[in-house]
Protein backbone atom coordinates (compact mmCIF):
# COMPACT_ATOMS: atom_id res chain seq x y z
CA UNK A 1 0.00 0.00 0.00
CA UNK A 2 0.93 3.63 -0.76
CA UNK A 3 0.07 4.53 2.72
CA UNK A 4 -0.78 2.59 5.69
CA UNK A 5 -2.35 4.46 8.35
CA UNK A 6 -2.77 3.48 12.03
CA UNK A 7 -3.33 5.68 15.32
CA UNK A 8 -4.98 6.28 18.63
CA UNK A 9 -4.75 9.59 20.09
CA UNK A 10 -6.67 11.40 23.15
CA UNK A 11 -7.49 14.60 22.82
CA UNK A 12 -8.71 15.10 25.96
CA UNK A 13 -12.59 14.56 25.48
CA UNK A 14 -12.44 13.49 22.32
CA UNK A 15 -10.53 9.95 20.82
CA UNK A 16 -9.22 9.59 17.62
CA UNK A 17 -8.83 5.66 16.84
CA UNK A 18 -8.13 5.19 13.00
CA UNK A 19 -6.60 2.45 10.80
CA UNK A 20 -6.67 2.63 7.19
CA UNK A 21 -4.57 1.56 3.91
CA UNK A 22 -4.55 3.88 0.93
CA UNK A 23 -3.74 2.43 -2.47
CA UNK A 24 -2.29 5.10 -5.32
CA UNK A 25 -4.62 7.87 -6.95
CA UNK A 26 -6.40 10.60 -4.09
CA UNK A 27 -7.58 8.67 -1.34
CA UNK A 28 -10.73 11.14 0.41
CA UNK A 29 -10.83 11.30 4.14
CA UNK A 30 -14.43 12.27 4.29
CA UNK A 31 -16.59 13.32 7.61
CA UNK A 32 -18.01 16.34 9.08
CA UNK A 33 -15.86 19.00 10.98
CA UNK A 34 -14.78 17.87 14.26
CA UNK A 35 -14.72 14.27 13.20
CA UNK A 36 -10.99 14.42 13.37
CA UNK A 37 -9.90 13.97 9.52
CA UNK A 38 -7.35 17.38 9.94
CA UNK A 39 -5.77 15.28 12.97
CA UNK A 40 -5.54 12.18 11.03
CA UNK A 41 -3.47 14.27 7.98
CA UNK A 42 -1.62 15.99 10.79
CA UNK A 43 0.10 13.04 12.22
CA UNK A 44 0.92 11.44 8.76
CA UNK A 45 2.83 15.19 8.40
CA UNK A 46 4.63 14.37 11.47
CA UNK A 47 2.73 17.69 13.28
CA UNK A 48 0.82 15.77 15.91
CA UNK A 49 2.57 13.14 17.48
CA UNK A 50 -0.23 10.05 17.82
CA UNK A 51 0.17 8.13 21.84
CA UNK A 52 -0.06 5.52 19.69
CA UNK A 53 0.45 4.02 16.23
CA UNK A 54 2.39 3.50 12.51
CA UNK A 55 2.37 5.30 9.74
CA UNK A 56 4.09 4.16 6.96
CA UNK A 57 4.39 5.55 3.53
CA UNK A 58 5.49 3.82 0.75
CA UNK A 59 7.46 1.46 2.75
CA UNK A 60 8.99 3.65 4.84
CA UNK A 61 8.08 4.17 8.89
CA UNK A 62 7.59 7.47 9.39
CA UNK A 63 5.93 6.87 12.41
CA UNK A 64 6.03 4.03 14.73
CA UNK A 65 5.26 4.75 18.73
CA UNK A 66 6.12 0.85 19.76
CA UNK A 67 9.65 1.87 18.80
CA UNK A 68 9.73 5.61 20.22
CA UNK A 69 10.61 6.81 16.44
CA UNK A 70 8.78 10.20 14.84
CA UNK A 71 10.72 11.70 12.25
CA UNK A 72 10.19 15.60 12.05
CA UNK A 73 7.99 17.24 9.41
CA UNK A 74 11.04 18.37 8.05
CA UNK A 75 12.42 14.82 7.31
CA UNK A 76 9.30 12.87 5.97
CA UNK A 77 9.29 14.57 2.62
CA UNK A 78 5.10 14.75 2.82
CA UNK A 79 4.03 17.30 0.88
CA UNK A 80 1.30 19.66 2.60
CA UNK A 81 -1.91 21.49 1.00
CA UNK A 82 -3.10 23.55 3.84
CA UNK A 83 -6.50 24.71 4.54
CA UNK A 84 -5.18 28.34 4.19
CA UNK A 85 -1.92 29.10 1.35
CA UNK A 86 0.24 30.00 3.90
CA UNK A 87 2.50 31.35 1.04
CA UNK A 88 5.44 33.04 2.38
CA UNK A 89 4.71 37.04 2.24
CA UNK A 90 8.12 38.35 1.50
CA UNK A 91 9.12 35.51 -1.66
CA UNK A 92 7.87 36.02 -5.08
CA UNK A 93 5.74 33.62 -6.75
CA UNK A 94 8.84 31.90 -8.23
CA UNK A 95 10.87 31.46 -4.86
CA UNK A 96 7.83 30.37 -2.81
CA UNK A 97 7.50 27.30 -5.69
CA UNK A 98 11.40 27.19 -5.05
CA UNK A 99 11.73 27.09 -1.34
CA UNK A 100 10.88 22.91 -1.47
CA UNK A 101 13.56 22.49 -3.58
CA UNK A 102 16.13 23.59 -2.22
CA UNK A 103 15.65 20.99 0.67
CA UNK A 104 14.26 17.63 -1.73
CA UNK A 105 17.27 15.40 -2.47
CA UNK A 106 18.95 16.15 -5.74
CA UNK A 107 18.18 12.79 -7.40
CA UNK A 108 14.79 12.51 -5.85
CA UNK A 109 11.72 11.76 -8.79
CA UNK A 110 9.59 14.29 -9.26
CA UNK A 111 7.96 16.72 -11.82
CA UNK A 112 9.92 19.74 -13.21
CA UNK A 113 8.79 23.37 -12.13
CA UNK A 114 8.39 24.23 -16.21
CA UNK A 115 5.73 21.45 -15.90
CA UNK A 116 3.95 21.96 -12.66
CA UNK A 117 3.99 25.83 -13.41
CA UNK A 118 2.27 25.37 -16.65
CA UNK A 119 -0.15 22.53 -15.60
CA UNK A 120 -1.51 25.30 -12.42
CA UNK A 121 -1.36 28.31 -15.25
CA UNK A 122 1.27 30.15 -13.05
CA UNK A 123 3.10 31.66 -15.76
CA UNK A 124 1.92 35.22 -15.90
CA UNK A 125 2.08 35.25 -12.15
CA UNK A 126 5.70 34.14 -10.77
CA UNK A 127 7.16 37.77 -10.29
CA UNK A 128 4.51 38.63 -7.99
CA UNK A 129 4.81 38.56 -4.35
CA UNK A 130 1.36 36.24 -2.89
CA UNK A 131 -0.24 39.96 -1.27
CA UNK A 132 -1.23 40.23 -5.16
CA UNK A 133 -3.07 37.43 -5.89
CA UNK A 134 -6.40 36.31 -5.29
CA UNK A 135 -7.51 33.54 -3.06
CA UNK A 136 -7.77 31.12 -6.24
CA UNK A 137 -4.13 31.94 -7.35
CA UNK A 138 -2.93 31.49 -4.32
CA UNK A 139 -4.08 28.22 -3.32
CA UNK A 140 -2.63 27.23 -6.81
CA UNK A 141 0.53 28.30 -5.85
CA UNK A 142 0.28 26.38 -2.25
CA UNK A 143 -0.51 23.38 -4.24
CA UNK A 144 2.53 23.91 -6.66
CA UNK A 145 4.57 24.49 -3.74
CA UNK A 146 4.13 21.53 -2.37
CA UNK A 147 4.31 19.56 -5.43
CA UNK A 148 8.16 21.03 -6.27
CA UNK A 149 9.56 19.60 -2.60
CA UNK A 150 9.24 16.38 -4.50
CA UNK A 151 7.23 14.69 -2.13
CA UNK A 152 6.26 10.98 -1.91
CA UNK A 153 2.75 11.55 -0.93
CA UNK A 154 0.34 15.20 -0.93
CA UNK A 155 -1.68 15.82 1.62
CA UNK A 156 -4.51 18.27 1.39
CA UNK A 157 -6.87 19.37 4.11
CA UNK A 158 -9.83 20.86 2.30
CA UNK A 159 -7.86 23.32 0.49
CA UNK A 160 -10.83 24.62 -1.14
CA UNK A 161 -12.90 25.25 2.04
CA UNK A 162 -11.50 28.85 2.44
CA UNK A 163 -12.28 30.11 -1.31
CA UNK A 164 -16.10 30.66 -2.66
CA UNK A 165 -17.87 28.52 -5.25
CA UNK A 166 -16.56 30.19 -8.10
CA UNK A 167 -12.93 29.79 -7.25
CA UNK A 168 -13.50 26.44 -6.43
CA UNK A 169 -14.54 25.68 -9.13
CA UNK A 170 -11.49 27.28 -11.05
CA UNK A 171 -9.48 24.95 -9.16
CA UNK A 172 -11.09 21.25 -9.53
CA UNK A 173 -10.18 20.90 -12.94
CA UNK A 174 -6.36 21.66 -11.92
CA UNK A 175 -6.50 19.29 -9.34
CA UNK A 176 -8.19 17.06 -11.54
CA UNK A 177 -4.95 17.26 -14.32
CA UNK A 178 -2.67 16.80 -11.01
CA UNK A 179 -3.90 13.28 -10.51
CA UNK A 180 -4.06 11.89 -13.87
CA UNK A 181 -0.33 13.54 -14.78
CA UNK A 182 1.60 13.20 -12.64
CA UNK A 183 0.55 9.75 -10.75
CA UNK A 184 1.57 11.59 -7.16
CA UNK A 185 -0.59 9.93 -4.24
CA UNK A 186 -2.76 12.01 -3.01
CA UNK A 187 -4.44 12.04 0.98
CA UNK A 188 -7.44 14.91 0.34
CA UNK A 189 -9.59 15.54 3.38
CA UNK A 190 -13.47 16.90 2.37
CA UNK A 191 -16.46 17.54 3.48
CA UNK A 192 -17.67 17.81 0.25
CA UNK A 193 -19.69 15.33 -1.69
CA UNK A 194 -18.83 16.70 -5.00
CA UNK A 195 -15.01 17.10 -4.62
CA UNK A 196 -15.55 13.72 -3.88
CA UNK A 197 -17.38 12.81 -6.74
CA UNK A 198 -15.13 14.71 -9.09
CA UNK A 199 -11.48 13.31 -6.92
CA UNK A 200 -11.90 10.23 -5.11
CA UNK A 201 -10.61 6.89 -5.93
CA UNK A 202 -10.66 5.83 -2.63
CA UNK A 203 -13.21 6.89 0.02
CA UNK A 204 -12.37 6.71 3.86
CA UNK A 205 -15.56 7.56 5.51
CA UNK A 206 -14.58 8.88 9.06
CA UNK A 207 -17.31 9.55 11.99
CA UNK A 208 -16.29 10.78 15.66
CA UNK A 209 -13.03 10.13 15.34
CA UNK A 210 -13.42 6.29 13.78
CA UNK A 211 -13.38 4.84 10.19
CA UNK A 212 -17.07 4.40 9.05
CA UNK A 213 -16.11 2.35 5.70
CA UNK A 214 -13.16 2.67 3.47
CA UNK A 215 -13.12 1.51 -0.22
CA UNK A 216 -13.59 2.20 -3.98
CA UNK A 217 -15.60 5.93 -4.46
CA UNK A 218 -17.78 4.46 -6.20
CA UNK A 219 -18.63 1.70 -4.23
CA UNK A 220 -19.40 3.66 -1.45
CA UNK A 221 -21.08 7.02 -3.07
CA UNK A 222 -23.39 4.14 -4.46
CA UNK A 223 -24.46 2.66 -0.98
CA UNK A 224 -27.41 3.58 0.24
CA UNK A 225 -26.51 2.68 3.88
CA UNK A 226 -23.82 5.48 4.11
CA UNK A 227 -26.67 7.93 2.31
CA UNK A 228 -27.05 9.54 5.68
CA UNK A 229 -22.97 10.34 5.69
CA UNK A 230 -22.83 12.25 2.51
CA UNK A 231 -26.18 14.30 2.80
CA UNK A 232 -29.29 13.62 1.18
CA UNK A 233 -28.44 17.17 -1.04
CA UNK A 234 -25.46 16.01 -2.07
CA UNK A 235 -25.81 12.64 -2.86
CA UNK A 236 -25.39 10.80 -6.26
CA UNK A 237 -23.13 8.15 -7.98
CA UNK A 238 -20.52 8.29 -10.35
CA UNK A 239 -20.44 6.47 -13.72
CA UNK A 240 -17.38 5.98 -15.75
CA UNK A 241 -17.75 6.90 -19.93
CA UNK A 242 -15.78 7.51 -22.69
CA UNK A 243 -16.80 10.65 -25.41
CA UNK A 244 -17.88 8.82 -27.89
CA UNK A 245 -18.54 12.09 -30.56
CA UNK A 246 -19.62 15.16 -30.84
CA UNK A 247 -22.78 15.31 -32.69
CA UNK A 248 -24.13 18.21 -34.88
CA UNK A 249 -26.39 19.63 -32.63
CA UNK A 250 -24.28 20.53 -30.02
CA UNK A 251 -24.95 17.59 -27.79
CA UNK A 252 -21.75 15.34 -26.74
CA UNK A 253 -22.64 11.46 -27.28
CA UNK A 254 -20.85 9.31 -24.35
CA UNK A 255 -20.91 5.76 -24.09
CA UNK A 256 -21.47 4.35 -20.43
CA UNK A 257 -20.97 0.34 -19.72
CA UNK A 258 -25.04 0.60 -20.24
CA UNK A 259 -25.59 2.29 -23.38
CA UNK A 260 -25.17 5.78 -25.08
CA UNK A 261 -25.59 8.98 -22.89
CA UNK A 262 -25.79 12.52 -24.62
CA UNK A 263 -24.71 15.71 -22.98
CA UNK A 264 -24.66 19.17 -23.59
CA UNK A 265 -20.69 19.79 -25.65
CA UNK A 266 -18.35 18.46 -23.47
CA UNK A 267 -14.64 20.02 -24.56
CA UNK A 268 -12.75 16.83 -24.62
CA UNK A 269 -11.94 14.62 -27.28
CA UNK A 270 -13.24 11.85 -28.73
CA UNK A 271 -11.74 8.38 -26.50
CA UNK A 272 -11.30 10.27 -23.59
CA UNK A 273 -12.00 8.67 -20.29
CA UNK A 274 -14.80 10.53 -17.90
CA UNK A 275 -16.49 10.46 -15.05
CA UNK A 276 -20.25 11.24 -15.33
CA UNK A 277 -21.83 12.34 -11.56
CA UNK A 278 -25.58 11.42 -11.24
CA UNK A 279 -27.34 13.34 -8.30
CA UNK A 280 -29.85 11.01 -6.67
CA UNK A 281 -32.49 13.51 -6.49
CA UNK A 282 -32.10 13.56 -10.65
CA UNK A 283 -32.84 9.73 -11.41
CA UNK A 284 -36.25 8.85 -12.58
CA UNK A 285 -37.74 5.21 -12.54
CA UNK A 286 -40.03 3.70 -14.79
CA UNK A 287 -41.33 -0.11 -15.46
CA UNK A 288 -41.27 -0.25 -19.09
CA UNK A 289 -39.22 1.80 -21.36
CA UNK A 290 -40.77 5.59 -21.69
CA UNK A 291 -41.72 6.78 -24.86
CA UNK A 292 -42.59 10.37 -25.95
CA UNK A 293 -40.68 11.62 -23.19
CA UNK A 294 -37.99 14.76 -23.56
CA UNK A 295 -35.03 13.00 -21.46
CA UNK A 296 -32.61 11.40 -23.71
CA UNK A 297 -31.01 9.61 -21.54
CA UNK A 298 -32.66 6.01 -20.39
CA UNK A 299 -31.02 3.39 -19.67
CA UNK A 300 -31.81 -0.36 -18.63
CA UNK A 301 -30.94 -1.08 -15.21
CA UNK A 302 -31.68 -3.43 -12.08
CA UNK A 303 -32.53 -2.92 -8.63
CA UNK A 304 -29.91 -3.93 -6.21
CA UNK A 305 -30.96 -2.75 -2.70
CA UNK A 306 -33.74 -0.33 -1.48
CA UNK A 307 -33.57 1.83 1.84
CA UNK A 308 -36.23 3.53 3.49
CA UNK A 309 -35.88 6.72 4.77
CA UNK A 310 -37.34 8.14 8.22
CA UNK A 311 -39.20 10.48 6.04
CA UNK A 312 -41.23 9.35 2.95
CA UNK A 313 -37.96 9.09 0.86
CA UNK A 314 -36.74 5.76 -0.10
CA UNK A 315 -33.23 5.50 -1.94
CA UNK A 316 -33.17 2.84 -4.48
CA UNK A 317 -29.69 1.15 -5.93
CA UNK A 318 -29.49 0.24 -9.12
CA UNK A 319 -27.02 -2.13 -11.28
CA UNK A 320 -26.52 -0.51 -14.89
CA UNK A 321 -24.21 -1.99 -16.97
CA UNK A 322 -22.22 -2.88 -14.36
CA UNK A 323 -22.00 0.23 -12.45
CA UNK A 324 -23.77 1.75 -9.70
CA UNK A 325 -26.65 4.26 -9.36
CA UNK A 326 -28.67 5.65 -6.68
CA UNK A 327 -32.18 7.40 -6.90
CA UNK A 328 -34.11 8.69 -4.81
CA UNK A 329 -37.59 8.48 -4.68
CA UNK A 330 -40.85 8.50 -2.28
CA UNK A 331 -41.54 5.48 -0.44
CA UNK A 332 -45.41 5.89 -1.70
CA UNK A 333 -43.34 5.20 -5.24
CA UNK A 334 -42.39 2.07 -4.58
CA UNK A 335 -45.07 0.68 -2.84
CA UNK A 336 -47.36 1.90 -5.94
CA UNK A 337 -44.65 0.74 -8.57
CA UNK A 338 -44.11 -2.54 -6.30
CA UNK A 339 -40.32 -2.13 -6.40
CA UNK A 340 -38.32 -4.69 -4.98
CA UNK A 341 -34.60 -5.80 -5.35
CA UNK A 342 -33.92 -7.67 -8.31
CA UNK A 343 -36.46 -6.28 -10.44
CA UNK A 344 -35.36 -5.09 -14.31
CA UNK A 345 -36.55 -1.17 -15.27
CA UNK A 346 -35.38 1.70 -16.97
CA UNK A 347 -33.65 5.01 -15.53
CA UNK A 348 -34.18 8.09 -16.99
CA UNK A 349 -31.01 10.58 -16.06
CA UNK A 350 -31.47 14.32 -16.28
CA UNK A 351 -29.21 16.39 -14.80
CA UNK A 352 -25.38 14.71 -15.54
CA UNK A 353 -22.17 16.51 -14.66
CA UNK A 354 -19.04 15.59 -16.32
CA UNK A 355 -16.03 15.44 -14.85
CA UNK A 356 -12.77 14.86 -16.37
CA UNK A 357 -10.59 11.11 -16.49
CA UNK A 358 -11.17 8.32 -14.96
CA UNK A 359 -12.39 6.51 -11.71
CA UNK A 360 -9.74 4.71 -9.31
CA UNK A 361 -9.60 1.16 -10.19
CA UNK A 362 -9.47 1.05 -14.08
CA UNK B 1 34.54 74.19 12.21
CA UNK B 2 37.49 74.18 14.45
CA UNK B 3 36.96 76.33 17.58
CA UNK B 4 33.10 75.65 17.23
CA UNK B 5 33.05 72.11 19.63
CA UNK B 6 36.05 71.91 22.44
CA UNK B 7 38.45 69.26 21.47
CA UNK B 8 37.34 67.31 24.48
CA UNK B 9 33.71 67.38 23.28
CA UNK B 10 34.28 66.48 19.88
CA UNK B 11 36.11 63.08 21.49
CA UNK B 12 33.10 62.62 23.65
CA UNK B 13 31.06 62.83 20.45
CA UNK B 14 33.08 60.21 18.74
CA UNK B 15 33.22 58.07 21.89
CA UNK B 16 29.74 58.22 22.55
CA UNK B 17 28.96 56.91 18.32
CA UNK B 18 31.47 54.16 18.85
CA UNK B 19 30.35 53.26 22.43
CA UNK B 20 26.14 52.79 20.98
CA UNK B 21 27.83 51.30 18.02
CA UNK B 22 29.46 48.64 19.59
CA UNK B 23 26.79 48.37 22.14
CA UNK B 24 24.04 47.75 19.86
CA UNK B 25 25.93 45.18 17.65
CA UNK B 26 26.95 43.41 20.56
CA UNK B 27 23.70 43.02 21.96
CA UNK B 28 21.68 42.31 19.09
CA UNK B 29 22.12 38.53 18.25
CA UNK B 30 21.59 38.19 21.82
CA UNK B 31 18.09 40.42 21.93
CA UNK B 32 16.83 38.18 19.08
CA UNK B 33 17.53 35.13 20.79
CA UNK B 34 15.89 36.56 23.65
CA UNK B 35 13.37 37.54 22.18
CA UNK B 36 12.81 34.21 20.43
CA UNK B 37 13.07 32.56 24.03
CA UNK B 38 10.30 34.95 25.71
CA UNK B 39 7.98 34.97 22.85
CA UNK B 40 7.75 31.07 21.65
CA UNK B 41 9.72 29.35 24.30
CA UNK B 42 7.89 27.10 27.17
CA UNK B 43 10.51 26.52 30.17
CA UNK B 44 10.68 26.63 33.50
CA UNK B 45 12.02 30.35 34.30
CA UNK B 46 10.56 32.14 31.56
CA UNK B 47 9.03 34.86 33.52
CA UNK B 48 12.85 35.11 35.71
CA UNK B 49 14.46 35.39 32.53
CA UNK B 50 11.72 38.24 31.20
CA UNK B 51 12.25 40.03 35.10
CA UNK B 52 15.84 39.93 34.25
CA UNK B 53 15.90 41.39 31.23
CA UNK B 54 13.21 44.03 32.29
CA UNK B 55 15.29 44.97 35.32
CA UNK B 56 17.57 47.32 33.87
CA UNK B 57 14.37 49.34 32.46
CA UNK B 58 12.74 49.81 36.03
CA UNK B 59 16.02 49.90 38.34
CA UNK B 60 17.10 53.68 39.09
CA UNK B 61 20.72 53.56 36.53
CA UNK B 62 22.12 54.85 39.34
CA UNK B 63 21.98 50.87 41.11
CA UNK B 64 22.18 49.34 37.41
CA UNK B 65 25.61 50.79 37.33
CA UNK B 66 26.72 49.74 40.65
CA UNK B 67 25.42 46.35 39.95
CA UNK B 68 27.27 46.04 37.36
CA UNK B 69 30.92 47.71 39.24
CA UNK B 70 29.88 44.65 41.61
CA UNK B 71 29.62 41.55 39.23
CA UNK B 72 32.49 43.44 36.54
CA UNK B 73 34.82 45.66 38.70
CA UNK B 74 38.38 44.42 38.90
CA UNK B 75 37.14 42.26 42.31
CA UNK B 76 33.88 41.44 41.03
CA UNK B 77 32.81 37.80 40.47
CA UNK B 78 32.93 37.95 36.81
CA UNK B 79 35.40 40.98 36.08
CA UNK B 80 38.14 39.45 37.78
CA UNK B 81 37.72 36.30 36.01
CA UNK B 82 37.61 38.14 32.71
CA UNK B 83 40.67 39.57 33.57
CA UNK B 84 42.77 36.82 34.54
CA UNK B 85 41.29 34.98 31.85
CA UNK B 86 41.37 36.55 28.57
CA UNK B 87 43.16 39.89 30.10
CA UNK B 88 40.16 42.09 29.75
CA UNK B 89 39.04 45.17 31.86
CA UNK B 90 35.84 46.84 32.07
CA UNK B 91 35.63 49.02 34.47
CA UNK B 92 36.37 52.84 33.65
CA UNK B 93 37.13 51.75 30.19
CA UNK B 94 35.30 52.83 27.40
CA UNK B 95 34.21 48.50 26.83
CA UNK B 96 32.73 48.94 30.36
CA UNK B 97 30.76 51.94 28.98
CA UNK B 98 29.64 49.45 25.98
CA UNK B 99 28.66 47.00 28.35
CA UNK B 100 26.32 49.61 30.46
CA UNK B 101 24.78 51.05 27.54
CA UNK B 102 24.11 47.33 25.86
CA UNK B 103 22.70 46.67 29.40
CA UNK B 104 20.42 49.22 30.05
CA UNK B 105 18.79 49.17 26.15
CA UNK B 106 18.54 45.34 26.15
CA UNK B 107 15.07 45.84 27.39
CA UNK B 108 13.54 47.81 24.34
CA UNK B 109 15.90 45.77 21.97
CA UNK B 110 14.03 42.69 22.78
CA UNK B 111 10.52 44.53 23.60
CA UNK B 112 10.88 45.96 19.80
CA UNK B 113 11.85 42.19 18.58
CA UNK B 114 9.56 40.58 20.76
CA UNK B 115 6.55 42.03 18.86
CA UNK B 116 7.48 41.20 15.72
CA UNK B 117 8.34 37.80 16.40
CA UNK B 118 4.71 37.19 17.72
CA UNK B 119 3.33 38.43 14.54
CA UNK B 120 4.88 36.09 12.37
CA UNK B 121 2.23 32.96 12.10
CA UNK B 122 3.25 29.99 13.29
CA UNK B 123 1.58 28.53 10.41
CA UNK B 124 4.17 29.78 8.23
CA UNK B 125 6.83 28.00 10.06
CA UNK B 126 5.00 24.62 9.89
CA UNK B 127 4.53 25.00 6.59
CA UNK B 128 8.36 25.69 5.92
CA UNK B 129 8.97 22.18 8.14
CA UNK B 130 6.67 20.26 5.93
CA UNK B 131 8.50 21.63 2.66
CA UNK B 132 12.01 20.29 4.44
CA UNK B 133 13.20 22.69 6.66
CA UNK B 134 14.84 21.90 9.46
CA UNK B 135 14.63 24.17 12.71
CA UNK B 136 17.32 26.24 11.69
CA UNK B 137 16.82 26.83 8.13
CA UNK B 138 12.90 27.91 8.97
CA UNK B 139 14.45 30.55 11.20
CA UNK B 140 17.02 31.43 8.26
CA UNK B 141 14.56 31.83 5.82
CA UNK B 142 11.02 32.31 7.08
CA UNK B 143 11.33 33.99 10.29
CA UNK B 144 14.04 36.31 10.17
CA UNK B 145 12.77 38.06 7.09
CA UNK B 146 9.36 38.47 8.43
CA UNK B 147 11.19 39.95 12.01
CA UNK B 148 13.45 42.31 9.94
CA UNK B 149 11.91 45.15 10.76
CA UNK B 150 11.80 44.29 14.34
CA UNK B 151 14.82 44.04 14.07
CA UNK B 152 15.71 47.25 12.64
CA UNK B 153 13.50 49.08 15.31
CA UNK B 154 15.30 47.39 17.84
CA UNK B 155 18.54 48.38 16.89
CA UNK B 156 17.88 51.55 16.36
CA UNK B 157 15.74 52.14 20.14
CA UNK B 158 18.83 50.40 21.16
CA UNK B 159 21.47 52.73 19.42
CA UNK B 160 19.33 55.93 20.46
CA UNK B 161 18.94 54.49 24.29
CA UNK B 162 23.00 54.00 24.48
CA UNK B 163 23.65 57.59 22.95
CA UNK B 164 21.65 58.76 26.00
CA UNK B 165 22.91 56.32 28.94
CA UNK B 166 24.22 58.35 31.47
CA UNK B 167 23.59 56.94 35.21
CA UNK B 168 24.50 53.47 34.50
CA UNK B 169 27.82 54.47 32.83
CA UNK B 170 28.89 57.48 35.06
CA UNK B 171 29.09 55.05 37.91
CA UNK B 172 30.46 51.80 36.24
CA UNK B 173 33.41 53.79 33.93
CA UNK B 174 33.09 57.19 35.14
CA UNK B 175 33.75 60.31 33.67
CA UNK B 176 36.98 60.68 32.51
CA UNK B 177 37.88 63.04 29.91
CA UNK B 178 38.83 61.16 26.70
CA UNK B 179 38.66 57.34 28.29
CA UNK B 180 35.30 57.31 29.49
CA UNK B 181 33.37 60.71 28.71
CA UNK B 182 30.25 60.11 27.07
CA UNK B 183 27.89 62.51 25.29
CA UNK B 184 26.04 62.78 28.18
CA UNK B 185 28.47 62.96 30.75
CA UNK B 186 30.15 65.76 28.84
CA UNK B 187 27.72 67.83 28.65
CA UNK B 188 27.15 67.42 32.84
CA UNK B 189 30.74 67.97 32.85
CA UNK B 190 30.54 71.00 30.80
CA UNK B 191 27.51 72.37 33.12
CA UNK B 192 29.38 71.51 36.43
CA UNK B 193 31.95 74.58 35.38
CA UNK B 194 32.15 78.07 34.98
CA UNK B 195 31.25 79.13 31.48
CA UNK B 196 30.95 75.88 29.97
CA UNK B 197 27.32 76.07 29.21
CA UNK B 198 27.93 77.26 25.60
CA UNK B 199 29.74 73.71 24.97
CA UNK B 200 26.85 72.14 26.72
CA UNK B 201 24.52 73.85 24.44
CA UNK B 202 26.43 72.98 20.97
CA UNK B 203 26.86 68.92 22.59
CA UNK B 204 22.58 69.22 23.01
CA UNK B 205 22.22 70.24 19.32
CA UNK B 206 24.39 67.49 18.31
CA UNK B 207 22.77 64.91 20.42
CA UNK B 208 19.41 66.61 18.96
CA UNK B 209 20.67 66.18 15.07
CA UNK B 210 22.32 62.28 15.79
CA UNK B 211 18.60 61.49 17.34
CA UNK B 212 17.07 63.05 14.55
CA UNK B 213 19.04 61.03 12.03
CA UNK B 214 18.73 58.20 13.82
CA UNK B 215 14.95 58.44 13.72
CA UNK B 216 14.76 59.09 10.20
CA UNK B 217 17.27 56.04 9.08
CA UNK B 218 14.96 53.59 11.06
CA UNK B 219 11.72 55.27 9.03
CA UNK B 220 13.13 54.47 5.80
CA UNK B 221 14.99 51.30 6.72
CA UNK B 222 11.68 50.60 7.73
CA UNK B 223 9.74 51.31 4.51
CA UNK B 224 12.55 49.47 2.31
CA UNK B 225 12.06 46.54 4.26
CA UNK B 226 8.12 46.52 4.23
CA UNK B 227 8.27 46.72 0.58
CA UNK B 228 10.66 44.01 0.22
CA UNK B 229 8.69 41.21 2.55
CA UNK B 230 5.61 42.53 0.89
CA UNK B 231 4.05 43.90 4.44
CA UNK B 232 1.07 46.38 3.42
Amino acid sequence: MTLDVQLAHDFGGFALDVEFAAPDGVTVLFGRSGSGKTSVVNAVAGILRPDRGKVMAQGIVLTDTARGLHLPPFRRRIGYVFQEPRLFPHLTVAQNLGFGRWFAPRNAAGASPERIITLLGLEHLLARRPLALSGGEKQRVAIGRAILSKPRLLLMDEPLAALDAARRDEILPYLERLREELGLPILYVSHSAVEVARLATTLVLIEGGRVRKAGPAAQLMADPALAPAFGLRELGAVIRAEVAAHEDDGLTRLTASAGSLWVPHVDMAPGTHLRLRVPASDVTLALRRPEGVSALNILPARITAIRRGDGPGALVQLDCGGELLLARVTQRSVEGMGLAPGMDLYVMLKALSVAPQNMGGD
Amino acid sequence: MTGWLPPEAATAVWLSLRVSFWATVLSLPLAVLVALLLARGRFPGRGLLNGLVHLPLILPPVVTGYLLLLAFGRNGPVGSWLHEAFGITLAFRWTGAVLAAAVMAFPLTVRAIRLSVEAVDPKLEQAAATLGASRLMVFLTVTLPLILPGVLVGAVLAFAKAMGEFGATITFVSNIPGQTQTLPSAIYAFLSVPGGDEAALRLVLISIAIALGALALAEWLGRVVARRIGAP
